[in-house]
């Protein structure tokens, strides 16, 4: 029996650890209600897909049911609502989270070699390939 | 073999060499607020309970630099930072509270069993104030100046070994 319990509560121990820790308040008034202007909350649902939640990391705030994404959600969609354009709503939040927050990534001055680096791998293998078929054709040309 | 054909070998090696380190570390969870070294935005929250005033940006002017302390009676290493934070208290800090998604009978029964180091406590029922400050979790400390500028953040709870850093850092801001 003990052991049995000793197992349960292994099992359990990462439940109780403090990052799963929750509040029992109700959600924002916008966590989980849609705006009534359709084009406003089409707007609002865009830029949830491409904030993070700052709490689970791997979502973004339109995905997670984190109370903290849920208040994320307000935040989009009250500030929506009050007249901001979602590129204001964006830049509220990375001016206080910096680029994290970002769920889709932008060309910064630390995030560059991420798009560059592909672009430059894509150019090398086409001068590569180019220079083969090119001696290849002349190869044959000598042979003909 | 010319060495040259090596090199998507070595490239590959070094990536995967990459990757398989990353993942015996542990995941970096602590997200800097870039509100440092900035202005405390404008906010006013409602008492946390009855019996104590609120907080707002205004309170943080003048006197002393101050303490702004983020957390929530369902956080556990909140529990964990309290006596840190009544140290803090009698070396003369004034602490103001603001707590997270919480009822005030929970924030009513979190003082009374681990004691009540704050001179107010404003209720932050839909993360208001966590989202303007830059905060992604609960507890979080800042140092406010008194001019109400945000001089220093603190992610996580504050151990017995952070109490000195802070009153350090409450100096350098006064």
């Amino acid at each position: 029996m003990r052991v049995i319990i000793a197992f349960l509560a292994l099992i359990a121990a990462p439940l109780a650890s403090p990052t799963l820790a929750q509040s029992s308040m109700p959600p924002a008034p916008y966590a989980y209600t849609q705006l009534d202007d359709p084009v406003l909350e089409a707007e609002a649902t865009a830029l949830m897909e491409t904030l993070r939640c700052l709490k689970c990391q791997s979502q973004s705030i339109a995905d997670s049911d984190a109370p903290m994404a849920g208040d994320m959600r307000h935040q989009v969609r009250s500030r929506l609502l009050a007249g901001e354009s979602p590129d204001q709503v964006r830049d509220w939040l990375t001016q206080r989270y910096g680029d994290y927050v970002s769920y889709e990534p932008t060309v910064s001055a630390t995030t560059w070699p991420l798009f560059a680096i592909p672009v430059l791998l894509l150019l090398i293998v086409g001068a590569v390939l180019l220079r083969r078929l090119g001696r290849r054709s002349s190869d044959s040309e000598m042979g003909a | 073999m010319r060495p040259v054909y090596l090199i998507p070998l070595a490239l590959f090696l070094f990536f995967a060499g990459v990757a398989g380190y990353q993942l015996t570390q542990p995941k970096q969870v602590n997200i800097p607020s870039q509100m440092i070294e900035r202005e405390l935005p404008e906010f006013s929250l409602e008492p946390a309970l009855e019996g104590m005033p609120g907080a707002s940006r205004a309170d943080f002017i003048g006197g002393k630099p101050k303490l702004l302390n983020i957390w929530a009676s369902w956080c556990v290493p909140c529990i964990a930072e309290a006596p840190h934070l009544e140290r803090l208290k009698q070396e003369g800090v004034e602490i103001i509270g603001v707590a997270v998604r919480d009822r005030p009978e929970a924030v009513e029964g979190f003082l009374a069993r681990y004691g009540n180091p704050y001179s107010r406590i404003g209720a932050d029922d839909i993360s208001e104030l966590m989202l303007e400050i830059g905060a992604s979790g609960v507890p979080e400390t800042y140092v406010i100046d008194a001019e109400g500028n945000i001089r220093y953040q603190h992610i996580g709870d504050i151990r017995e070994n952070h109490v000195e850093m802070l009153l350090e850092k409450l100096e350098e801001a006064a």
